[in-house]
């Protein structure tokens, strides 16, 4: 009997590597956790057939395209749409041997803290079905948590891998903007996006990472990574770690959620880190203003390409023009709409200086708080997101209220950097995340970190009710 | 406070090619205007002697070899196409 909600990449790879189960057990053992649990908890959009082999399986967030696969990004507009060609991403897991589960629910075009914006309807936390899984990788988060998955990748762009891995309990990387080829991901936002691993530990989050990490010919963004090391230290002897005041104290971060993150930082200067006070005084405050103004104006511009020419949906219309305006009114959901408006009026005549000019220079400001601070740290640390999972229906109708769930990751996506979370512990019978952050192309010392962090905390990241 | 009317509704929309009904003009523009009035923070700071970061790493002129390599197949150039007429998309009168 394989145990899919406790079994890790790593510990997959040994049972078929020791000839212990079969590629078909394991696959099939999936699929049948899937058929048991996916009707209540949506994290795929399109389940796969066993293609065959011995590779470990893997779940794709609905954004990465998989040729001959459904490609969705969530949204009515490509729900026909089937890819092609694979992604960068997805080829690199293939020639790994890695077997495709199936495509996992997102909000629409990765816009969103919860995957209610999904045109699908929304994933539901394996921790509380009442409760949502986070997102926009809400589907990958609910999949690898709740036993669907061994591991999975998502995308980030203001925080969607790393805050559904807080709400659910597991681990997510953002890697350093520039290290993981986005050739054939569907785009949001371009100086942002980033594809990376969603899994139960560090190991496997590093092991994932060095499959998919490196320079793309397809991706002109991509650079050379720096040689992937898999952790295997329990103690953090000489890591400076900075805990930036305004990102542990900000308003409205459940006391719950502090007290576990606390906890876990004096875990690490028991582990023999040297923790210190810092500041990111304007980072913080101005963050998700920059970002809101940054990410829309170029999803405004990503998201012209669909026009019912070439690809997705067309709706009717006497004359082209009609046709594409009737395809976008009916194929895009509310939040690109609104997204991509907001990212209209922003770069639109009159108001560039003003909007857009300007929180490309908020992010410089950004940019420089960040590397004041990592001139005296290695890692900074805060809690990933301010409250633990939320009500479905909670935030729904609230947009602005929604966009505050990024609060805390979006600052280091401006500054292109590294960040991980790693669950340390409960609150109110929900998982807590904290956020690692390194400088650029710091991998490497992040998984050190959290793979010491995660030993010392032993966090069970089965959900209690699945026990 | 920042706002936006619903005749800018209309011209982002219009702008945007995104056709939107009497409901949503009025939904938006609530919606909107909040949105705009939170990011309009950004105006507080003066930031006139800082350069604007346009993408966070130091790369530039990514050059590849210009010569020719496979490429798709017209059949799946077309595979996803909502309208096709010989070797062209087909759409409506302009």
């Amino acid at each position: 009997m394989i145990d899919t909600l406790r079994l890790t990449a790593e510990g997959a790879k040994q049972l078929l590597d020791t000839k212990e189960i079969s590629g078909a057990e394991l696959f099939a053992a999936y699929l049948a956790a899937i058929g048991e649990r996916d009707p209540e908890l949506h994290a795929y959009l399109h389940v796969c057939d066993d293609p065959g082999g011995d590779g470990i399986p893997i779940a794709l967030k609905d954004v990465i395209g998989t040729k001959g696969v459904p490609t969705t990004a969530g949204s009515k507009i490509l729900e026909s749409y089937v890819p092609v060609f694979d992604s960068t991403v997805a080829a690199r897991c293939k020639e790994h041997g890695l077997r495709l589960l199936g495509k996992t629910n997102t909000d629409e075009f990765a816009m969103g803290s919860s995957t209610e914006n999904s045109a699908y309807g929304p994933s539901h936390n394996p921790w509380d079905p009442t409760r949502v899984p986070g997102g926009s990788g809400g589907g990958s988060a609910a999949a690898v948590s709740g036993g669907l998955a061994p591991w999975a990748l998502g995308s980030d762009t203001g925080g969607s891998i790393k805050q559904p891995a807080a709400l659910c309990g597991h681990v997510g990387l953002r890697p350093t903007y520039g290290t993981v080829s986005r050739f054939g991901v569907v785009a949001f936002a371009s100086s942002l996006d980033q594809v990376g691993p969603v899994a139960k530990n560090v190991r496997d989050c590093a092991y994932l990472y060095s499959i998919i990490a490196g320079r793309d010919e397809n991706d002109s963004t991509t650079v050379e990574v720096p040689a992937v090391e898999l952790p295997t230290a329990d103690d953090l002897k000489g890591l400076r770690i900075g805990v930036p005041k305004e990102m542990n104290e900000a308003e409205g971060i459940e006391p719950g959620v502090t007290a576990a993150v606390r906890a876990a930082i004096e875990l690490a200067e028991s582990l023999g880190a040297e923790v210190g006070e810092c500041s990111l005084p304007r980072s913080v405050e101005y963050g998700v203003a920059c970002y809101y103004l940054v990410a829309p104006a170029e999803a405004s511009s990503n998201l012209g390409r669909y026009d019912g020419v070439r690809y997705g949906l067309r709706s009717d219309g006497a004359d082209f023009r009609e046709m594409l305006m009737n395809t976008r009114h009916d194929g895009f959901g509310d939040e690109p709409k609104r997204r991509i408006m907001i990212g209209t009026y922003a770069l639109s005549s009159g108001y560039y200086d003003a909007y857009y000019g300007k929180a490309q220079r908020v992010r410089t400001m950004i940019r420089n708080e960040h590397a004041e601070v990592f001139e005296k740290f290695d890692l900074i640390v805060s809690p990933t997101s301010p409250t633990v999972a939320f009500k479905l229906g909670e935030k729904a109708g609230n947009p602005l209220a929604m966009y505050l769930n990024d609060l805390l990751t979006i600052p280091s996506c401006m500054a292109g950097l590294p960040g991980m979370n790693i669950p340390v512990g409960l609150s109110e019978g929900l998982p807590v995340g904290l956020q690692l952050i390194g400088p650029q192309f710091s991998e490497n010392a992040l998984f050190r970190a959290g793979h010491a962090l995660e030993q010392a905390i032993g966090f069970d990241g089965v959900p209690e009710r699945l026990r | 406070m920042a706002g936006i009317s619903k005749e800018e509704v209309l011209h982002v929309a219009r702008l945007a090619r995104l056709e939107l009904t009497d409901e949503e003009v009025g939904r938006f523009q609530e919606q909107l205007s909040a949105i705009i009035e939170a990011i309009s923070k950004v105006s507080e700071l003066d930031l006139s002697d800082v350069e604007p970061t346009a993408h966070p790493l130091e790369i530039a002129n990514t050059w590849a070899e210009d010569e020719p390599r496979p490429s798709l197949t017209l059949e799946e150039v077309f595979a996803n196409a909502p309208d096709r007429e010989d070797d062209y998309f087909k759409v409506p009168p302009a």
